[in-house]
């Protein structure tokens, strides 16, 4: 068996047919069943064996695209609950793109952020506030709510917006020590939520407790995107983006920077990184990322209110950052996917099974033990068994690995030209 | 608008100082954790919370069997409170001993990790069991104590109104500076006592004066707990209805308490407490008038959260505490 395992390993083609058969079968049985969740969990676990396959990263990349661009929204299109998959599926690129931003806050700058949550809520009521008549309460000049169209705009705007928000938090929080960061980012997200709550008077702005509802639905080229299946394509669109940005910052001047300021403050400190600005770079783009995806939120549920912005989304946020690997962008994505899909999907068909045998008879589970309310329970062990045995997460982040050759040869090149620049200018 | 103010100033001080009170034994707990391991121990507000549904628990068996009737009813408190400070001792010593021992030597990020995560996992096994139990997790205990007082103020000073407050207002007072009388006792006049300073001074000094360290910090999350644990019982007997997640904001609110007196100074974080009760009740009951209808009484939670943040940017080190100094 162990042999069998490293000479698959070893054979690229093998590995290349296994994978296409899986994936071909599992998507068959997607196009062919009524009602196969399994199916779709399955495809969705193609992505995790595509990262393990030894090929080129390009290749991954195309292949990876493929399967989720093309052959699940359309394997999934036959059945009868294609619109679920297709919301289950969006809400998981959601999560998958804030997660990633929590990641720059806590995985590389080793700032512990609690109040995460609070950004999403700032992008959120962004666009809900413009794209309903709720604006028109305070707003001087302008006619509301705005076209479908400004979506495109709102997501950049609610970038800027939670990145301001992130920035005025950070000004004054940052300068404290490690662990009163926590408790004061705490503290800001559940202020966000009591003023959201309470902004209905003296000017109602945010519509307090009773949240704004009938967002208008974004647009493009005339067409109002309503469905899941439509927002599936937006939300694909953004997490591409967010990962390429992610992977760029990482090995960029200011990711070394990040993880500098995490091993060490000090050090980090005596090497010339100004420590109050690495830190509120990170919390200033983490936080634009979750401003973005609260716009895609309240565009997609066309309904936002405070209760959607409290510290177990938070908790939820800093779970998937910690299950899949703190600092690793392939483990965060799968921390983000797995605790969404645990979330939305397992959960609920657990419950709804444990109904029918309760209803049947075979054993009687009090309601209170039922699955969809054990959330705090399920995220708390999880937390602890990964903080206790496996705090690297599934998925450890690696550090980029250098050939001291090439580098030598490289350093050297580079300096010869210097070398032959100065002299022609000399 | 003043002369309101002025009008409600004693209601506002009986109120804040029971309020205090409890805020001032919980953040106990928090500055012993933290003076002792620098940690902050998130769950406490959780033992808190388990500490009231303890108490109601006994109260209601006790109503069941009807000995609440037959005893008098302070005699029930005692024996309630000292059931439940041992058994939420125990549990704080266990968590510490689950969670954190293992993880003394790893990044303070990942014992936050855990803190946050036994916190959750507390919400939900109380929420589980009183729902199991009761069909609901909001629950209210027998009422202990059931007589009115009035507190004559308008004869102390005319532009004063007078006060009324529930008898239980006494008893949770009485009891909480007891409790922090004692544990100031048990701090600075025992064997006990010195050792867990002599830890929270220096840890590895402490170990070679044959100080047995796991074992002072096992006391020291006991005392903490229990006292914690201790607390939630008075609050239950105080407000009457408690649900499982009670001790999260009053957690942060006695942390901040904490903070504001000094991390780590048991006396400060008891004046600190009682500042932060004041301050709440006081918010509570103007905030409206003074700002003229702007900003509610629902604002009040947001006034712990602001002076948080306005301690720790303009005196980290608290009203109390020395100034730290980082070593490298």
């Amino acid at each position: 068996m162990k042999a069998l395992i490293s000479s698959l390993s070893e054979n690229r083609l093998a590995q290349i047919l296994l994978f296409s058969v899986y994936v071909l079968i599992t998507s068959a049985s997607l196009f062919l069943a009524e009602k196969s969740v399994v199916a779709f969990l399955l495809l969705l676990l193609s992505i995790l064996i595509l990262y393990f396959l030894n090929l080129k990263t390009v290749w991954k990349w195309i292949i990876g695209f493929v399967i989720l661009g093309v052959l699940l929204p359309v394997s999934a299109s036959q059945g009868p609950s294609y619109q679920s998959y297709m919301e289950v599926a969006t809400l998981v690129g959601i999560y998958v793109a804030m997660a990633l931003g929590l990641n720059i806050v806590v995985g590389l700058a080793g700032l512990l952020d609690l109040g995460f949550v609070a950004f999403f809520a700032v992008g959120a009521y962004t666009y809900g506030i413009f794209a309903t008549p709720q604006a028109a309460n305070f707003m001087p000049f302008g006619s509301y709510p705005l076209s479908g169209g400004s979506f495109w705009i709102f997501l950049l705007i609610g970038c800027f917006a939670a990145a301001l928000f992130g920035i005025l938090l950070g000004i004054p929080v940052l300068r404290v020590k490690g662990d009163y960061l926590a408790i004061v980012t705490l503290g800001f997200g559940e202020i966000i939520r009591i003023v959201f709550n309470n902004m209905d008077k003296p000017v109602n702005i945010t519509n307090g407790s009773m949240g704004i509802a009938s967002i208008t639905p974004p647009s493009i080229f005339g067409i109002d995107l309503l469905y899941p299946n439509q927002f599936y394509y937006v939300v694909f669109g953004i997490v591409l983006f967010t990962i390429y940005v992610v992977r760029k910052l990482e090995y960029s001047k200011v990711g070394r920077a990040w993880k500098a300021v995490r091993e060490n403050e000090i050090a980090a400190q005596a090497m010339g990184i100004p420590l109050v600005k690495t830190k509120l770079t990170a919390f200033a783009i983490g936080a634009s990322f979750s401003g973005m995806m609260g716009v895609v939120f309240a565009a997609k549920q066309t309904f936002v209110d405070p209760t959607s912005f409290t510290l177990l989304e938070s908790t939820t946020i800093l779970v998937m950052v910690l299950l899949g690997g703190m600092g690793s962008v392939p483990g965060v994505i799968l921390g983000a996917a797995v605790v969404t899909i645990l979330n939305l999907q397992v959960l609920t068909e657990l419950t709804n099974w444990m109904n029918q045998l309760s209803l049947s008879g075979v054993i009687a589970i009090p309601e209170a033990l039922s699955p969809v309310k054990m959330q705090r329970f399920i995220f708390g062990a999880l937390l602890i068994a990964f903080a206790l045995y496996r705090s690297q997460g599934l998925l450890p982040a690696k550090n980029r690995k250098y050939n001291p050759e090439e580098l030598k040869n490289k350093t050297e090149k580079s300096s010869i030209l210097l070398l032959s620049k100065e002299k022609r200018q000399a | 608008m003043l002369t309101d103010v002025i009008q409600t100033l004693p209601q506002v001080i009986v109120d804040g100082l029971t309020l205090g009170a409890v805020y001032a034994v919980i953040a106990i707990g928090y500055t012993m954790v933290y003076g002792i391991l620098e940690l902050i121990n998130f769950a406490h507000g959780e033992i808190f919370m388990t500490g009231a549904f303890i108490g109601t628990a006994i109260l209601l068996t006790f109503s069941g069997i009807g000995w609440l009737s037959a005893m008098p009813a302070i005699i029930v408190l005692i024996i309630v409170l000292i059931a439940t400070s041992i058994l939420t001792g125990f549990l704080g010593m266990g968590i510490e001993r689950v969670a954190y021992r293992p993880l003394r030597n790893a990044p303070k990020l990942i014992t936050l990790i855990t803190a946050i995560g036994i916190s959750f996992l507390l919400q939900d096994i109380i929420r589980f069991i009183a729902e199991v139990k009761k069909g609901n997790y909001i629950i209210t205990g027998p009422s202990l104590f059931t007589g009115k007082m009035k507190l004559e103020a308008s004869s102390l000073w005319p532009q004063f109104h007078d006060a009324s407050f529930k008898s239980t207002f006494l008893v949770v007072l009485i009891t909480a500076i007891i409790m922090m009388l004692v544990l100031d006792l048990f701090v600075n006049h025992t064997k006990w006592g010195m050792a867990i300073r002599a830890v929270a001074q220096d840890r590895d000094t402490a170990a070679l004066m044959t100080i047995n360290v796991n074992k002072v910090i096992s006391v020291t999350f006991f005392v903490g707990s229990a006292l914690g644990g201790a607390t939630g019982v008075l609050f239950a007997v105080q407000y009457g209805t408690i649900d499982p997640y009670i001790g999260f904001i009053l957690g942060i609110k006695a942390f901040t308490a904490a903070v504001l007196g000094g991390i780590g100074n048991i006396r400060g974080a008891m004046v600190g407490g009682m500042v932060i009760g004041m301050l709440e009740m006081f918010a509570a009951a103007n905030l409206s008038g003074l700002t003229g209808g702007v900003f509610g009484a629902e604002y009040k939670d947001v006034f712990a959260f602001i002076i948080l943040i306005v301690v720790l940017i303009f005196k980290p080190e608290g009203l109390f505490g020395k100034a730290a100094v980082e070593k490298v």
